[in-house]
């Protein structure tokens, strides 16, 4: 019997969305590497649709886990629902992407199971005997390598963008769907969810906006914005933020960049005094050309940069302002 | 309501940080050290909490000596007492045994509702709250950007990804992690600090909590920690503020055409 991985297929609002194939590839290419079968698992009521869907995809089986108690996504239901997955069919290893919902219910599921979850991984590598995965620690600061201790099964999520969606490798004929029989007790499931919102002031939207200077931490104090908005007005940019300065209340929410913001793509991206903690890069990564001005020259910001300067800002932002003033009116 | 707020002692964000000889983790010399962030409106929510419907707050640390000032500052805060978890047993923990230890702590004390910031600024397991709530058999959310308490019941509103929420109603006791950014954190008052010096402050050794080395064990180790490998071809661009403004504005005009 060739040993199993399990991947669990998340799908928001009755599809399956990026997260879901990233976890796929992940998987793939981890059960190749091991020699594991790859199975599937879409979780929910009436998923069979996805469930067909996923088939096509190179996967040795898919398993669809539903319960009216599971029509909504709750931490107690799903967790509930895979730990009767996991041992049931006793897969050496679970993989995620590394999603809010992933964050909320798989450390819970990995307890109930008395194992734990390697979250946020960025890759794996194989060493002999060895699986290694690697986090970030310190926001990026550094990597680590991180390795299960134990008995499976293990439970790992890697990172958006870890594994591309269009690495999934297809199947040459659809994959053996099974209906993996569960039982939810009742008052099992004690959180109850409402529908998902958006508040109503989305004044900006930041991902039409071709130039977007962006102001982090290092800003320091909020009468600094002054010079980032200056700095806005001689590029004819939108002004953008990490996560702190909106915490701070030094711009509204809305002009959050990053995986709790919005996810912008403009042609110019300059980033004062922010760190580039992988929250912040998934909102930005897609920006053509991004600079960065940060004091700390190992920032991770730099990882993905065009042009870096290493430096402060207070001392280079003013006589850039100048620059692009002559050379807008040259 | 009794509310339990479990708050890490992270290195500060603007400490130089390096690499141990050993590559194992951070060298922990003379670095300096503050609350991990989300942690402090962890506090703060639990403050407000308690002024609005009575009780108390209890802090919980787990930390080698050093995190006594991260737990003086919330004393400072507000807080009424704390528990600091504090022995050789708890170095090196993975979330799982963080977890473990917090949970035997606060089962003791059986709270109403127990908060934690969403990740720490250090590890980021991202974990600890949520392998809690399954310890401590509590329902739980993450993420949390707003709380609502009524009578037995909780509603609370959930962050989720790209501007997207989500209201949650939940039975009390539950523990709930938090977001930053929910509200504005208080600064310690001076009468604060003076009334922090005498508020009770439990220390809790593994052996207190009925805790062996078995149970703690780590599950997932940190093998090796290291600068990461630098892949972009970052263009750093050298010379005064003003020899820099001019060579970059040149950049972006005559390569990149984006002005």
């Amino acid at each position: 019997m060739a040993e199993e991985i399990i991947v669990y297929a998340e799908h928001q609002d009755g599809k399956l969305a990026r997260p879901a194939w990233e976890a796929v590839a992940a998987a793939q290419r981890f059960s190749a590497a091991l020699g594991a079968n790859c199975v599937g698992a879409v979780v929910g009521e009436n998923v069979r649709n996805l469930a067909e869907e996923l088939a096509g995809a190179g996967l040795s089986e898919v398993l669809t886990i539903e319960s009216p108690q599971l029509a909504q996504y709750t931490p107690d239901g799903y967790s509930a629902a895979l730990r009767q997955v996991v041992e049931l069919r006793h897969p050496r290893f679970v993989v995620f992407s590394h999603t809010y919902q992933v964050r909320d219910f798989a450390p819970k599921l990995a307890a109930s199971l008395d194992r734990v979850l390697i979250g946020d991984s960025l890759d794996y590598r194989l060493e002999g005997e060895r699986i290694i995965f690697v986090r970030q620690v310190f926001q990026g600061k550094f990597s680590a390598d991180v390795e299960f201790r134990g008995e499976p099964p293990y439970f790992v999520s890697f990172q958006a963008g870890a594994f591309r969606e269009d690495s999934v490798q297809q199947g040459v004929a659809s994959a053996k769907i099974t209906s993996v029989p569960i039982d939810i007790p009742p008052g099992a499931v004690r959180t109850r969810p409402q529908e998902k919102f958006r508040e109503a002031r989305q004044a900006v939207d930041l991902s039409q906006a071709e130039i977007i200077v962006a102001v982090g931490r290092g800003i320091k104090k909020s009468e600094n914005m002054v010079l980032a908005r200056k700095l806005a007005e001689a590029l004819g940019a939108e002004v953008g933020a990490s996560r702190p300065i909106c915490d701070s209340g030094w711009l509204p929410m809305d002009r959050q960049v990053g995986s709790s913001g919005q996810t912008v793509a403009p042609k110019l991206y300059l980033a004062l005094g922010i760190s580039g903690a992988i929250q912040h890069q998934v909102g930005m990564k897609g920006s053509r050309t991004v600079v960065a001005i940060n004091k700390d020259r190992e920032a991770p910001i730099f990882e993905i940069a065009t042009y870096g300067i290493a430096g402060d800002l207070f001392e280079i932002v003013p006589p850039l302002i100048e620059e692009i003033k002559k050379a807008k009116a040259g | 309501m009794k509310i339990v707020v479990c708050l890490k002692q992270v290195p500060s964000r603007d400490a130089f940080l390096k690499v141990n000889a050993a590559s194992t983790w951070i060298e922990e010399a003379d670095i300096s050290y503050e609350v991990n962030e989300p942690d402090v409106y962890a506090l703060e929510e639990g403050l407000r909490l308690k002024e609005k419907l009575g009780g108390e707050v209890i802090v919980c640390t787990l930390g080698p000596a050093r995190a006594a000032q991260a737990i003086k500052e919330a004393l400072a805060k507000g807080a009424d007492r704390a528990l600091h978890l504090d022995d050789a047993a708890f170095a090196n923990l993975d979330a799982h045994g963080t977890a473990k230890a917090l949970a035997a702590a606060i089962r003791r004390d059986n709270p109403d509702l127990v908060l934690t910031g969403l990740q720490s600024d250090d590890f980021g397991y991202a974990q600890t709250g949520v392998i809690m709530a399954e310890m401590l058999n509590l329902p739980h959310s993450t993420i949390v950007m707003e709380i609502q308490a009524e009578g037995e019941h909780l509603k609370i509103k959930r962050e989720l990804e790209g501007g997207w929420f989500q209201w949650i109603e939940m039975p009390l006791p539950a523990v709930l992690t938090i977001q930053s950014g929910i509200n504005k954190p208080r600064y310690a008052t001076l009468k604060g600090i003076m009334a922090a010096k005498n508020k009770p402050l439990q220390k809790l050794t593994a052996q207190d909590l009925g805790l062996d080395t078995d149970a703690l064990e780590p599950r997932q180790i940190i093998s090796r920690v290291y600068v990461p490998q630098k892949t972009a071809q970052t263009e750093f661009i050298e010379g005064s503020p003003k020899e820099i403004a001019e060579r970059l504005v040149d950049k972006l005009k005559n390569e990149a055409r984006v002005i």
